[in-house]
């Protein structure tokens, strides 16, 4: 089967695919469909399943139904060595018994290509390592490794690039810097690239589209300020950044909006944020949408407002100060505050109340775990 | 631990004695390579020379029973190391439902006894009409060098990573390539160390030789032969170079193995 | 098991893939073929050779296809002094062994820990016996201990011993040179084990009380049991079929007869295969059925 290796990225879809393991369950139903030239990351926590969704993609595993299509093409049978398809290890899998130039040049060795080496110096000094390029990979430090793992896989300008959470041994000044270099990259070549990371905020930083996933299956996809702005699912909520999550029964329903009813106070989320009308839903709020009051504030039907509560916990993490707020049958609230310069105007243990703008509330389509006692 | 001074002392003086204690019978036939024995016994100590190493091929049996253990040990040792790699990284590589039994019929050839092995493979040649000689010394020691091949060989496999192997795919190694690029170049230590292993286990080797070679006469064979009236200084100069030559190796390889480690961490 | 001491660096090991195909056939096929036919049918041409009848020619070395199970009682109990001799030595060596071996291996694998170079500089002394020949060892021993010897001499001086008595012929000779022989067998397994062995243990020890030789008994001798295990099966097993030491032109003499010189002589002098074919399969047999105990309580995976 002759690879055509696109100058440009290849669209990659996975259909229905299923990956069961001896007692259990890695993947199911993944429908996935990556558009040609977009960086697409794949988010999730350890065990969700990413890596073996990667390795499917790359052919290091089969399927146990479905099937994947690179480029519109059926790939599902083709093995690794067939498909237009690099990857970029974790551990980044560099040949210790070859010198980085012969590492680099490997893959384009095997296609038979002119000038390997010649081209494999040039992948180097694109990453700048080509004054290594004699030394063997035990030589070089972590970051310098990843670095000619990325290389080693770019060289071959291939249609999808699959990167395993390539990032996670650097330290984070070097980690910034690389994943600045990875989306120039990306972006100047056209390739197709899907970036596997347990890391949320990579994943926005670097992806046009993101899949957050959990226990084998994508729970919500899309633009990363759509999947902050409007998780779909308790675990979107939690995972992608904080959230405060209300649980109760739907106390009114007007045109445009819904609220329940949570210790006396009413929360209210647009009907067009909110994913379920009928119940008992949950709604949440991000902390950095929320304010607190010293006194009751006089605010319209476009704000929540919850309270009196007792500030339970301040932490200072320099960007913000995060306060915990115990509010009496509705729970703990967090707050963040961004630190504009004035000195800290609350105290530890003084009462105050919580609100928010109407149109920053989200409405799940589930209830956080504990709380399904329908 | 300061009281323990004395106490501190036995453990390494016990080792080193013990240690000194094994190379005894080392030393001593090392020594009698030396032995100016006039008669073709070496039992008393005639006087120092090197006439024995200069002409050690005077005494024809002796270089002909070696040339005939080194061709017979090169032989095996390629057959059993070849059979051996494939079963090693056959059995560490991949999950399959009759591993308990490959497991131990790997093991069993290294617990048998050598005359049990001996006996029933010369039963088997003369039952299926074969004469023994090369042949049958050969196929002789394959079957027993093959597990500890195996053993040295699966050592190696495990330290292997198998995402380099994944890597050779995904940069369109097909699987040929992939062993032949990846594989074995990383696991040429291990192999290495596996057929030195087979080559002594069948230079050494008595028991099962002596019954299955016939008129071939190996090393081990012709000093066994001589044990009797007495085994000539000729023998010891071959067994002291063997010796010193395997020695050689090993030190050699280890001391390898360490500046390729110093130069690694160093940089 | 031994071996792996010799054949890497202690560096993580890899879980096996779980891809299984005719790759794995074409690995593993060629090596059981082999055996196949060269390990195990020897081992079941044995079994029926041991139940042949002499042929009616009664020719030396004629015999034709049987079911005389008489043949092993006639094995047994003619030659039961050196089926339980061959059991003796090969218990008493294999004890001596351990207790020379396992100061040894402890000492190498867990005192000479901080000096990795030292240590691998004692496992090649350790095994250094291995690479000379094996018969030559033992004449070394035979002459050493030759009543004209220099130790010998200085033990009749010093009436240890009368002039009569000899040491070489005796069983202790017989047993001196099996355990020399095996020490490195037995050293090497002990060896593996304590090499993984965690020294904070004897710390926990210590610290929880117990006295130094308490510490040994309850944790360190505990641990090392698989080392122990592996040791005395690679020890006991060939020693068992040993007939070189305690041959007659080596260390031994008519009265030290193991079951492996009674197999030597009535297969290629006697021509008595069947005699001999019973006496190799009740040998293994045994060791058989001491193999079966060890894989039924710790499985087959460290074997090799």
């Amino acid at each position: 089967m002759a690879i055509d290796f696109t100058p440009t990225g290849a669209d990659l879809e996975l259909k229905n695919v299923r990956k069961d393991f001896p007692g259990f369950t890695a993947l199911e139903d993944m429908d996935l469909h990556i558009p040609a030239g977009e960086f697409f990351a794949l988010l999730g926590p350890s065990g969700c399943g990413k890596t073996t969704t990667l390795r499917i993609v790359a052919g290091l595993e089969e399927p146990t139904a479905g099937q994947v299509l690179i480029g519109g093409k059926d790939v599902t049978a083709s093995k690794p060595h067939e498909r237009p398809v690099n990857t970029v290890f974790q551990s980044y899998a560099l040949f210790p018994h070859m010198t980085i130039l012969e590492n680099v040049a490997f893959g384009l060795r095997q296609r038979k290509i002119d000038e390997p080496l010649k081209k494999a110096m040039d992948a180097l000094n694109l990453v700048e390592l080509g004054y290594a390029a004699e030394r063997r990979p035990q030589q070089l430090s972590g970051g310098q490794q990843q670095r000619v793992a990325l290389a080693r896989a770019l060289v071959n300008r291939p249609a999808l690039l699959l990167l395993d959470e390539p990032l996670g041994a650097l330290d984070l000044k070097l980690r910034r810097q690389m994943q600045i270099e990875l989306k120039a990259i990306q972006m100047e070549v056209g390739l197709t690239f899907l970036h596997v990371t347990h890391d949320q905020e990579e994943a926005m930083d670097m992806a046009d589209t993101v899949a957050v996933m959990n226990k084998g299956h994508i729970e919500q996809m899309g633009a990363p300020e759509a999947l902050y702005e409007r998780p779909k699912t308790a675990f979107v909520s939690k995972f992608l950044g904080q959230s405060n999550l209300f649980v109760g029964s739907i106390a009114e329903s007007n045109k445009e909006s819904l609220s329940i009813e949570v210790g006396g106070h009413k929360i209210t989320v647009p009907k067009n944020r909110a994913e379920k009308h009928t119940g008992k839903i949950c709604i949440g709020v991000r902390p950095e949408k929320t304010t607190f009051h010293r006194t009751a504030p006089k605010l319209g039907s476009d704000h929540v407002v919850v309270g009196p509560g007792e500030i339970i916990d301040i932490r200072f993490t320099g960007v913000s100060n995060q306060y915990l707020i115990a509010i009496p049958n509705v729970g703990d609230v967090t707050v963040f505050a961004q630190n504009v310069g004035i000195s800290p105007v609350i105290e530890l243990g003084e009462k105050v109340w919580v609100s928010w703008k109407v149109e920053h509330s989200f409405g799940l389509s589930d209830l956080p775990a504990g709380n399904e006692d329908e | 631990m300061k009281r323990l001074t004395l106490g501190k002392l036995t453990l390494p003086a016990y080792s080193f004695l013990a240690m000194a204690f094994m190379l005894i019978p080392i030393v001593y036939t090392i020594v009698f390579s030396f032995n100016d024995s006039k008669q073709r016994t070496n039992t008393t100590w005639q006087g120092f020379t090197f006439d024995k190493w200069l002409g050690v091929c005077k005494n024809p049996d002796v270089c002909q029973a070696l040339g005939n253990s080194i061709f017979i040990g090169v032989v095996s040792t390629l057959i059993a190391t070849v059979l051996g790699t494939a079963l090693a990284i056959g059995l560490v590589r991949y999950r399959f439902k009759a591993r308990a039994l490959v497991n131990l019929a790997l093991f069993l050839p290294m617990a048998t006894p050598e005359v049990v092995l001996g006996a029933g493979l010369a039963g088997l040649f003369f039952n299926a009409g074969v004469g023994a000689g090369m042949t049958t010394v050969i196929i002789a020691h394959v079957v027993f060098c093959l597990s500890f091949v195996v053993v040295t060989v699966k050592a190696r496999v495990q330290t292997l990573d198998p995402v380099l192997e994944e890597a050779g795919r995904d940069l369109y190694a097909n699987p040929s390539q992939v062993f032949w690029k990846i594989t074995f170049p990383l696991l040429l230590p291990g192999i290495f160390s596996a057929a030195l292993l087979s080559f002594s286990l069948s230079f050494d080797d008595f028991i099962i030789t002596y019954f299955n070679s016939g008129s071939v006469e190996t090393f081990p064979k012709y000093v066994y032969v001589l044990a009797a009236k007495g085994v000539p200084a000729e023998a010891n100069v071959i067994a002291s170079g063997v010796f010193i030559a395997a020695i050689l190796i090993v030190l050699i390889s280890q001391i390898n193995g360490a500046i390729k480690r110093k130069r690694m961490l160093g940089k | 098991m031994a071996f792996a001491a010799f054949g890497s660096s202690p560096a993580k090991e890899h879980k096996s893939s779980t891809k299984s195909s005719k790759i794995v056939l074409a690995l593993l096929l060629p090596g059981l073929v082999y055996l196949g036919l060269f390990f195990f049918t020897p081992l079941m041409s044995l079994v029926i050779t041991s139940l042949e009848v002499p042929a009616a020619s009664y020719a030396p070395g004629a015999y034709e296809y049987g079911f005389a199970w008489e043949n092993y009682v006639e094995a047994f109990t003619t030659y039961l002094p050196q089926i339980l001799r061959s059991f003796f030595y090969a218990t008493v060596a294999t004890v001596i062994a351990l207790l020379i071996s396992y100061p040894l291996a402890y000492f190498i694998g867990v005192k000479l820990r901080p000096r990795p170079m030292l240590q691998r500089l004692m496992l090649v002394l350790v095994i250094a016996p291995f690479f000379i020949s094996f018969l030559l060892r033992t004449i070394a021993w035979k002459q050493i201990f030759s009543d004209g010897g220099a130790i010998m001499q200085t033990v009749y001086s010093l009436g240890l011993m009368d002039r009569s008595q000899h040491f070489l012929g005796t069983d202790a000779a017989v047993i001196f040179g099996l355990t020399y022989n095996f020490i490195p067998f037995m050293t090497l397994p002990l060896f593996t084990t304590l090499e993984r062995f965690d020294v904070r243990l004897l710390e926990a020890g210590s610290d929880l009380y117990a006295s130094p030789a308490r510490v040994f008994r309850k944790v360190t001798l505990p641990l090392s049991m698989p080392g122990i295990i592996s040791g005395t099966l690679l020890v006991f097993i060939p020693i068992a079929g040993d007939y070189v030491n305690a041959g007659q032109n080596f260390l031994g003499s008519s009265k030290t007869t193991m079951i492996g010189n009674v197999v030597e002589f009535t297969f290629l002098q006697n021509q008595n295969y069947p005699l001999a074919s019973s006496l190799s399969v009740m040998l293994m047999a045994v060791i058989v059925a001491l193999i079966g105990l060890y894989v039924r309580s710790s499985g087959t995976e460290d074997l090799l």
